[in-house]
């Protein structure tokens, strides 16, 4: 595609519009009454968003046929990397004030913090080996592996959501049926595959040995 | 609205006072919806007037008040009071209003009133977030008779010297500084006194994070967040959160020997 270039460079700053928004905000002291609770809530919002796009590429892909789709995975993926890293230090840094005693004991003590933190861990390895260098040392197959943990992750970043709501829990059952509809796709390729595996190994028994039918 | 002629309180706190745009722009009333910005952008559905408060149940003079005559049931004080919602932040707000007892006093309870239950209006026309599962309206809140009858406990009709807005509980609401701020039900239409406990709005939603007291306790945790510190809005750092929000002197005795743990 001779536009990509271009398109992916779109892409890349339409993702920084979240950023540049509460940027604005602060700017024009638009963040309301508790900022720090904006920004928490805002800069987790979009790693959600991110996770569940990251994971739409795929099906998008197969049922569209634009192949080059796969090429801004990495990108989003890692953007998504890059939300949650504002999540995170909003938490330490604004919300808690390095507070090391309160962090620990909140990690420990509240499961939707310690949910949400171990998303946070378990995204790490995945950014770290984002890079073409560390898919061929790894290899394709190990590489693959390891991201699937994607999955858990995204399912851990909805419960972390899911968790914290006080009461109205209708934005996290929105992205938990989201999350739920692109995992169910990857159940059903997967479903489809061993299953059609299995019919041609069953029929490919007769076939082979087709004087056996005779006798 | 200004309300004039406000007498001074030796029950206000001296603590700076929370902008009134954050007080009003901030709220949480599910009744409108659930996020804390649309009560204020939603508040002209609600119609404060005309307004009748019916008090009944256990007392020997029951009686719907229309709100011109409870504004004026006795003079109206200004109260400076501290507000801990139990979601960790806080605010300190000028209210206007009068103590819950004098109203009280008025309709003279029976022997068998040991609680107060408050209810606010169910109307989904006017509250269109009633037209949700969220919680089971109407709104009901509860007090017991002597903490309904504690001089802090205030029904209030204004902040800021001026009328209450409606997205903080017009025309009249409680106020119970001491209690996280779920307690004090806004927009009341019904006070009913009763010989038990009200199973609150708040209890049914989830009886293990939300008890009948309340009361602000910086020992005892929300099971999934911890109530040692709360974010005053305004400030950027958080501040230790006080027993019964500080106000011990005048509340603490009425809970000697209650286990506060067992008895959230």
């Amino acid at each position: 595609m001779k536009f990509f270039p271009a398109l992916k460079a779109l892409v890349f700053l339409a993702c920084l519009i979240p950023l540049a928004r509460l940027g604005w905000f602060g700017y024009t002291s638009q963040l309301g009454a508790n900022p720090i609770e904006l920004i928490t809530r805002s800069t987790g919002t979009w790693t959600l968003v991110f996770l569940m796009i990251t994971l739409g590429v795929t099906p998008l892909r197969k049922l569209t046929g634009w192949s080059w789709l796969i090429k801004l995975r990495r990108m989003l993926g890692l953007y998504a990397f890059f939300y949650v890293c504002l999540h995170f230090t909003t938490y330490i840094w604004l919300d808690q004030f390095f507070d090391p005693q309160t962090i620990y004991k909140d990690i420990i003590k509240r499961p939707f913090i310690t949910v949400g933190f171990a998303a946070f861990l378990l995204l790490i390895p995945l950014a770290v080996t984002s890079t073409n260098k560390m898919v061929k040392r790894l290899g394709g197959k190990r590489w693959q592996q390891l991201h699937r943990l994607v999955y858990i992750i995204a399912t851990f970043g909805v419960i972390h959501y899911w968790w914290l709501v006080k009461k109205d829990i209708t934005q996290p059952v929105i992205y938990a049926i989201v999350l739920s509809v692109l995992l169910g796709y990857r159940a059903l390729v997967w479903l489809r595959k061993t299953k059609s595996a299995n019919l041609s190994s069953s029929h490919s028994k007769p076939m082979l040995k087709p004087s056996q039918q005779n006798s | 609205a200004k309300l004039s002629g406000l007498q001074k309180s030796s029950f206000s706190v001296t603590d700076p006072l929370t902008p009134y745009k954050d007080v009003t722009s901030y709220n949480n009333f599910y009744e409108f919806d659930t996020d804390k910005s649309s009560p204020a952008q939603m508040a002209g559905t609600l119609n404060t007037r005309p307004w009748t408060v019916a008090v009944e149940g256990e007392v020997k003079r029951p009686k719907v008040y229309d709100i011109e005559d409870l504004l004026k049931l006795v003079p109206l004080e200004e109260r400076i009071y501290r507000l801990r919602c139990v979601e960790g932040w806080s605010m300190v707000i000028p209210w206007v209003g009068f103590s819950l007892s004098e109203l009280i006093k008025q309709v003279e309870p029976t022997g068998n009133a040991k609680f107060v239950e408050f209810t606010t209006l169910h109307d989904p026309k006017q509250f269109p977030g009633q037209r949700s599962g969220v919680l089971d309206w109407p709104y009901v809140e509860g007090l017991r008779i002597d903490e309904a009858m504690n001089p802090l406990t205030l029904m209030a009709v204004g902040l800021y010297g001026e009328v209450l807005p409606n997205q903080n509980g017009a025309p009249v609401r409680l106020v119970v500084p001491w209690k996280y701020g779920f307690k004090s039900a806004k927009s009341i239409v019904k006070i009913r006194f009763v010989s038990k406990p009200t199973n609150s709005s708040w209890m049914k939603a989830n009886p293990r994070e939300y008890g009948f007291f309340a009361n602000v306790n910086p020992n005892v945790d929300h099971p999934r967040w911890s109530q040692a510190k709360e974010r005053r809005i305004g400030e950027f750092f958080k501040r230790e959160t006080l027993m019964y929000n500080g106000y011990g002197d005048q509340v603490a005795r009425m809970y000697a020997g209650l286990d506060l743990k067992k008895y959230f």
